[in-house]
């Protein structure tokens, strides 16, 4: 079959990749640009392990065809960090527990970004609401909530 | 908050113990660094897909594979015949014969075939092209139907274990298990209230985020390399060994970061064809299964039906209780009967009781472990159960269950007496919560359950390094899923007085640290940790001898404090780690030590939790407003993990409660093999999980640590249940509480059952 080359912009970089019509822009960040850590948990848009910001929209990349990419700007959790400096969300991950496994927390880093990027100073029920998307199984989510209300909290502190 | 029972020993003054530092692996894992199960890319690796079973019972009458073999890009395709004749003993060859179909399949999503080709679209064409016919056979699907006179029969040999004398005729009964005590006639005659009544629950999934996966490079020589996400790797090489035909040591294990496992991931499904596929293709192969492929062919926990009745006195003890049991197998024998009657009664002390329960085999996937294994279901028709007698003798439900509660020195009612347990103060560390007396609203109520479970001890391996730099490197061979190789490596910071930051803990593969059972049974941070103390304490002994060595001073005049050796009399310039490090070749070379345990000193664990629910009158949906768990885990080693062990199982509890269940079609096949229609608990469905630490310590540990995974999830079911009996004054007895189910038993009463 024949591939077709997309071009976009990843986690800041000029990126392009060649992809099948029928591939999935997960398929093609993981496989293609070695971007793992977007998962896959369902395939079917249920779970959100695959969220990425797609034109600052949180998107699950699984209900994305790839060639749909082209010239696009994406951010996956590999571009939420600024060099080694992390982002308020993943320091406040790592400070309150808010991860077990690990496997969901690229997805709700990117969804609690996209979340944040709209409403600075959501309430627990809007947090509750904003992640609702993305399933957690190891934590009762009681600690993410948590995180994303400090981290907020830390980053209109840094915008005052 | 932490609640201390007994300051002479819960009071040592640990640095690090107790301390909520950021666990080792956290950077990788909030950076996508970690790699999971799928996220190997070896070079020349294939990519493949595994044909499953349509039906939920057919003989196999043939298999084609020449179409698809000819398909450009197919490298090995694989089917039963593949694999030699299944060996061992039953439950060995059943686990054969649930790895891949020989000539019948027993739940649709059995696997049959399996391709590895150069792509994953060409691996399913090829899928598409292998020709199987099939003879369908009639199913059983429940229980009920599979224990009735006459049922299909999923194995014709099956004589029911634990029957005497044993039956002559085959059934789907695999086993039948029976615990009792006193005389029940007695038991009852001195009831003043009686209830009886009977409860289901549905399967439910563990629902690990992600999906099994599993990469195989199988060389030349005979031996297979596999990275593969699991609970315990030395479990993946003991038991895929046994699928292949191989001595376990021609295969190699790396873990892999495990996405979520919850008992479900302690077992193989694609490693034994991963490794075959690439043992014929000549090349590594992935195989990496969707989500419709795990709920259909992975564990779920068995559904269950449990008939109750149990008596007590005005004096609010509980005087009798029967309980007849049966859980759904799957397709091979193995629910967890045993653990649903050993725990059903556990946190009681009932003079006359007989408890009696059922392994039955069923046309659905092989049942496999789910957190507290076999507790949460018959812990919901107990708790339920207890509490309605409570509200019939008029006494508050926590004080009738301190009235029988169990202590130290009693006999549980599967054999040996409890040692230091801390049920009691989980009784009392919930009624003196202010979520217990706080006001209810409209439309709402308040229950409470209580839940008990073993927790595991088996065996364990660790080995810990000094470093040239004084740095220490704790090494074990257990799957971190939750983080514990933070709990290793503040044990270890701890013994050698020395930072956190110092000890770096890592997860070694099947060929670099002696043999670890799985991360499993809550017993990583008992075990693995009593491994962990006990090689520590042997380096530092000679670390000691070092000391004494370079001072030239017998070594009893040297102890161990604070990271570094000093001299009993202070004569001698303390030796930190570090400079005993750095001068270790004129001391005797490198510093390391390893131990192996079988883990004595297992600490059972107890729950109490207490909901409260607010019920839509009008649709039947139920929203959980309120909830609080106390449970005793000995030592809280980390904190914030242990408070995520009890929060994540009171949610995977509210889930089994409210949503969670294996929806079948008549034809036996499932209609909703999908998150979106299999529905976990989201955020939004939640409130915050106010987690409450008990602190008991457990003496057969070093630290008092007692297992705290598993046990959160047994009170949910019935702490809901209650809650929703409170709220509309109906009292449900089958899961899930589906708002459908909900408003026809506010609608029509639920006393049919």
């Amino acid at each position: 079959m024949a591939r077709r080359l997309i071009n976009c912009t990843i986690n800041g970089d000029p990126t392009d990749f060649l992809v099948e019509d029928g591939d999935s822009l997960l398929d093609a960040l993981r496989n293609e640009v070695g971007l793992t850590g977007v998962k896959e948990g369902c395939g079917t848009g249920d779970c959100g392990a695959c969220s990425v910001l797609l034109n600052d929209r949180v998107t699950c990349s699984c209900l994305v065809f790839a060639p749909e990419a082209e010239g696009a700007t994406i951010t996956t959790v590999e571009g939420l960090a600024d060099g080694d400096h992390l982002h308020p969300l993943q320091e406040c991950f790592l400070e309150g527990a808010a991860l077990q496994c690990g496997v969901c927390t690229p997805g709700f880093l990117v969804a609690a970004k996209a979340l944040l990027d709209h409403n600075p100073n959501p309430t627990e029920t809007e947090v509750r609401f904003g992640l609702a998307g993305n399933l957690c199984r190891c934590t009762g989510y009681d600690k993410i909530v948590r995180a994303v209300l400090e981290a907020a909290a830390q980053m209109r502190e840094a915008n005052v | 908050m932490t609640i201390a029972d007994d300051p002479a020993t819960t009071a040592p003054g640990y640095k690090w113990v107790g301390t909520r530092p950021i666990r080792p692996d956290g950077f990788e894992k909030v950076t996508g660094r970690a790699r999971f199960g799928a996220d190997l890319m070896l070079a020349g690796m294939l990519e493949g897909s595994v044909l499953r079973s349509p039906h939920a019972h057919a003989r196999i009458t043939s298999i084609d594979t020449t179409k698809a073999a000819s398909i450009p890009g197919v490298k090995a395709i694989i089917t039963g015949a593949d694999f030699p004749e299944p060996a061992g003993n039953p439950t060995d060859q059943d686990m054969c014969r649930n790895a891949i179909a020989r000539d019948k399949v027993l739940y649709e999503g059995h696997v049959v075939a399996a391709v590895a080709a150069t792509s994953k679209r060409v691996a399913n064409q090829a899928l598409a092209a292998i020709e199987v016919t099939y003879e369908v056979l009639p199913h059983v699907m429940t229980v009920d139907e599979a224990m009735a006179p006459g049922a299909v029969l999923l194995h014709d040999n099956m004589i029911t274990k634990g029957v005497d004398p044993a039956p002559t005729e085959p059934s789907n009964v695999a086993s039948r298990v029976v615990y009792q005590r006193g005389e029940l006639d007695k038991g009852f005659a001195d009831a003043d209230v009686v209830v009886e009544r009977t409860f289901t629950t549905k399967p439910v999934h563990q629902g690990y985020i992600e999906p099994h996966a599993a990469v195989a490079d199988t060389t030349p020589d005979g031996r297979s390399t596999v990275w593969c996400s699991s609970q315990g790797h030395f479990a993946m090489r003991a038991y895929s060994a046994k699928v292949l035909g191989w001595d376990p040591s021609r295969l190699k294990v790396i873990p892999a970061e495990i996405g979520g496992g919850f008992g479900g991931k302690t077992t193989i499904y694609l490693e034994p064809l991963a490794v075959r596929l690439s043992q014929k293709a000549g090349r590594p192969v992935r195989l990496v299964m969707g989500r419709d492929e795990v709920f259909k062919a992975t564990g779920p926990a068995s559904a269950s039906k449990v008939k109750i009745k149990m008596g007590a006195n005005k004096a609010g003890e509980i005087t009798a209780a029967e309980l007849w049991m049966a859980y759904e197998a799957g397709a091979y024998p193995g629910s967890a009967i045993g653990a649903g009657s050993m725990t059903a009664l556990a946190p009681y002390n009932i003079p006359h009781f007989i408890i009696e329960g059922f392994d039955v085999v069923v046309n659905k996937p092989r049942v496999y472990s789910y957190r507290a294994p076999g507790a949460p279901q018959s812990a919901f028709a107990v708790e339920s159960v207890v509490d309605e007698l409570a509200h019939k003798l008029g006494i508050d439900p926590i004080d009738f269950r301190l009235k029988n509660a169990v202590e130290e020195g009693m006999q549980a009612p599967y054999g040996p007496k409890y040692q230091k347990i801390g049920f009691r103060e989980t009784l009392e560390a919930i009624k003196n919560h202010p979520h217990y007396t706080a006001p209810l609203g409209p439309n709402q109520g308040r229950g409470v359950a209580a839940g008990f479970w073993f927790n595991a001890g088996m065996n364990s391996s660790a080995v810990v390094h000094v470093n040239e730099d004084g740095n220490v490197t704790v090494v074990t061979g257990s799957p971190d899923i939750g983080g514990s190789r933070a709990s290793m490596a503040l044990m270890a910071a701890e013994e050698f007085g020395i930072d956190y930051d110092r000890v770096r803990p890592l997860v070694a593969d099947t060929e670099q640290v002696g043999f670890n059972d799985v991360t499993g049974g809550s017993r990583v941070t008992l075990a693995t940790g009593a491994a962990v103390v006990e090689a520590c304490r042997k380096v530092i002994a000679d670390l000691r001898g070092r000391a004494a060595k370079t001072w030239d001073v017998p070594v009893e005049q040297v102890e161990w404090v604070d990271g570094q050796a000093q001299h009993v009399d202070g004569s001698q310039p303390p030796l930190s780690l570090a400079a005993i490090a750095k001068g270790w070749a004129r001391t005797g070379g490198p510093i390391s030590a390893a131990a192996s345990l079988n883990a004595r000193g297992v600490g059972a664990g107890f729950s109490t939790q207490i909901v409260d629910v607010e019920v839509d009158p009008d649709t039947g949906h139920t929203q959980v407003v309120r909830y609080t768990t106390a449970q005793d885990a000995g030592r809280a080693i980390h904190p914030s993990y242990v408070e995520g062990q009890l929060q994540g199982g009171v949610v995977q509890g509210i889930g089994w409660a409210l949503n969670e269940e294996y929806v079948y079609r008549a034809d036996g096949t499932m209609d909703n093999p999908s998150f979106l229609d299999y529905r976990i608990p989201v955020a939004s469905d939640l409130p915050m999980i106010d987690a409450v630490i008990v602190e008991v310590p457990n003496p057969g540990h070093p630290y008092g640590v007692r297992g705290v995974g598993e046990v959160g999830i047994v009170p949910p079911l019935a702490a809901v249940a209650n809650a929703v009996a409170a709220a509309t004054g109906q009292r449900f007895t089958d899961l899930p509480l589906s708002p459908p189910r909900v408003l026809d038993g506010i609608l029509n009463g639920t006393d049919a059952n």
